[in-house]
């Protein structure tokens, strides 16, 4: 881990239900955190290049302006970083959530335009999410595979079984409360940005208000010791998985209800790969333990920032990978630990004590 | 023993007339066509279309899936060439790497027909190929703006197809190549919206609010029809009315692109013709039966639809070919 804060106590135990121990930094060091700076100064040049950047309107019942844009659009990645988050955190990693989009998207479509009500259809998109991500759950731990190779069968193959289910073709629709999900507004909010934004108060309850964020990150750090300890590291890894599917079909019925259509080739495509930087640009480790959902959703914003940056600075478009990975190695750079220690160098005592302590 | 060998050549020859008279045109011939997948909807009704005029002409098609594989093209057309049919049609994935396969279909006299992509081989390695011009497709969309606009100032938005693909390069300099001149026609933005639908609605939100609510964007456009498609609700989104505020010409003629034109939101689109089979099966034809050797290159034809070209009955006719 790379932030300044100290370390929660890990493995021995805090008791259950109670709030994590003293955070002893005031909240304007909390916010110096290299995430938040490297938002501001990626908004900041976007407001550089386009000085409409901050302004928002109100306009049809709902928030108009380029900053709602940034968080509609990241919407999708931030949600598939919720769930990755989880996976991430029992140092796993979920690559099939872009294929498993395409094929909630693709189910919800082509029940709603086989004449099925609405609700069915986005319960069945859930159901099939969840059913991808129960698969995902067992074959890594009923069958011990790799996580990077389990889900890698459901990433290739999960793109082929929604072509299946839309026949190669996109299936159009017109359905009001898909069409709502995709773009509808919540208090003159996106629905997408609401539905994140709920996703991500709940998940974070969920694992903090309770022993199960606990417990994930005891099965991240060590399976063997976790599963000693008396942790059902199994029955937790299942869940993990199966909810970063219902959190990836989630996200695959917002991406379907915004182009009103099931786009089994294109719906997201690489996503995962949005989804597990953002989860890194938020702090948590490739190699499993301490996590937080909310850094991983302000990693999907600073990546949407830099997306909608280049699309309205008018750079041409051979740029933007080459832009985007500049930004995100500063990012990572800034992060890393080495950088830290500088950093932190002029602060030493404050460095010592929290050194001292873990 | 002279009156016996007449009698076989008068035999023979009446056999070879039945024969001729019925085999006209492609009746009863055995073509393969290595198809590269379907990884887009005009692919699938390019494969549609291509079963539906070898039904026609009573071609027996022998049809192989190639999954975007260039070494399961190859092991097709070998496929081919074991089983003897009498003419091959290729669609290639990828343009380099097919000299030794073509080689042997020609030595087994077997006459290859590229369709919709070229290749990097010699060219009396294939008996001809059928494409449509890239480069004329952007002109046409370019050339119906120019005409649309009349003299009025114009700030067109570009959506490119991915960045570095043939179409894009193209179908860019085609349209550049229609407006080039055109003071009054100015292109302000340009960026690549992946030829998908939801990035060419999430770049037409960009230039929208970075063009002041989209005020001073007269026309996109979109190097395929999804990505106009996209564009369109990202400009109804802004409170804005697509085809009227903002002018909206693509190219392909899928059927969604017809659906947004019967409802006024879209108002031009040139055709990327699915059927590459019918001039590939007629230059066939013409190969078999009258011996003519056709052009290297077959150029399909670029047509342009407007509002005025009943887009209702156009969606309706596609709609079915599994775009």
């Amino acid at each position: 881990m790379t932030s300044p804060a100290p370390p929660r106590p890990g493995l021995p135990l805090r008791p259950v239900g109670q709030p994590p121990g003293p955070r002893p930094q005031p909240i304007w060091m909390r916010l110096a955190r290299p995430q938040f700076i490297a938002l501001a100064v990626v908004l900041l040049i976007n407001w550089a290049l386009f000085p409409g950047f901050f302004t928002i309107t109100w306009q049809d019942g709902r928030l108009f302006g380029s900053l709602i844009d940034v968080l509609n659009r990241g919407a999708p990645v931030a949600i598939l970083a919720i769930g990755m988050t989880a996976v991430i955190a029992t140092k796993g990693v979920d690559l099939s959530v872009g294929a498993v989009m395409a094929i909630a998207g693709a189910t919800a479509a082509v029940m709603v335009t086989s004449g099925l009500p609405a609700g069915l259809a986005v319960l069945a998109a859930l159901g099939v999410g969840l059913a991808c991500g129960l698969w995902n759950g067992l074959l890594v731990t009923a069958l011990g595979i790799q996580p990077i190779i389990a889900t890698l069968v459901l990433m290739v193959a999960g793109r082929g079984l929604a072509q299946l289910i839309t026949e190669g073709s996109i299936v159009t629709f017109a359905d009001p409360v898909l069409v709502f999900i995709g773009t509808g507004a919540v208090l003159g909010l996106p629905t997408p940005v609401a539905i994140a934004l709920t996703l991500m108060a709940l998940a974070t309850l969920a694992v903090r208000r309770s022993a199960l964020g606990l417990l994930i990150e005891a099965v991240g750090v060590n399976r063997s010791a976790a599963r000693f300890a008396g942790i059902r590291a199994g029955v937790l890894l299942v869940l993990v998985y199966a909810f970063a599917g219902l959190c990836a079909a989630m996200a695959g019925l917002i991406v379907a209800g915004d182009i009103r259509g099931a786009d089994a080739n294109n719906a997201g495509l690489w996503l995962e790969l949005d989804a597990i930087l953002a989860v890194v640009i938020g702090g948590t480790s490739l190699m499993g333990g301490r996590f937080s959902i909310p850094m991983s959703v302000l990693g999907a914003i600073i990546i949407q920032a830099m997306n909608t940056g280049i699309l309205i600075s008018g750079f041409s478009p051979e740029f933007n990978l080459v832009v985007k990975s500049g930004v995100i190695l500063i990012i990572l750079v800034v992060q890393s630990p080495q950088a830290a220690r500088l950093l932190r160098r002029p602060d030493r005592k404050t460095a010592t004590a929290s050194e001292g302590k873990a | 023993m002279a009156v016996f060998k007449k009698l076989a050549l008068g035999a023979g020859l009446a056999a070879l007339l039945s024969t001729a008279a019925y085999a006209e045109g492609l009746q009863g011939k055995v073509i393969g066509f290595s198809q590269i997948g379907s990884e887009s909807g005009w692919r699938a009704a390019e494969t549609s279309v291509t079963k539906a005029q070898a039904a026609e002409r009573g071609v027996d098609l022998k049809f192989a899936d190639a999954q975007q594989k260039q070494e399961n093209q190859i092991k097709a057309i070998r496929g081919f060439i074991a089983q003897g049919v009498d003419a091959i049609l290729v669609a290639p994935v990828v343009s380099t790497g097919w000299d030794e396969v073509l080689t042997e279909a020609k030595e087994a006299e077997i006459p290859v027909v590229l369709l919709d992509r070229g290749v990097d081989a010699s060219q009396d390695l294939y008996l001809t190929s059928v494409a449509s011009d890239q480069v004329k497709e952007g002109r046409v969309a370019g050339e119906w703006l120019v005409g649309a606009v009349g003299d009025k100032p114009c700030n067109i938005v570009e959506l490119q197809g991915t960045v570095g693909s043939s179409p894009a390069i193209n179908r860019k300099q085609g349209f550049e190549e229609a407006i080039a001149g055109k003071a009054n026609l100015t292109l302000t933005r340009s960026q690549t919206g992946d030829f998908t639908r939801s990035k060419g609605k999430e770049v037409m939100e960009g230039f929208i609010k970075a063009e002041d609510g989209g005020k001073n964007i007269c026309a996109v456009y979109a190097h395929n029809d999804d990505m106009a498609v996209g564009a369109i609700q990202a400009i109804k989104d802004a409170g804005l009315k697509p085809g009227t505020d903002i002018l909206v010409v693509s190219i392909d003629a899928v059927p969604d692109i017809f659906a947004a034109m019967a409802a006024g939101e879209a108002n031009a689109t040139v055709e990327l013709t699915p059927n590459m089979a019918g001039p590939a099966f007629d230059a066939l034809d013409a190969y078999f039966n009258a011996g003519t050797q056709p052009e290297k290159f077959i150029i399909t034809e670029s047509k342009l639809y407007t509002p005025a070209d009943d887009p209702q009955g156009e969606y309706d006719r596609r709609k079915g070919l599994g775009y």
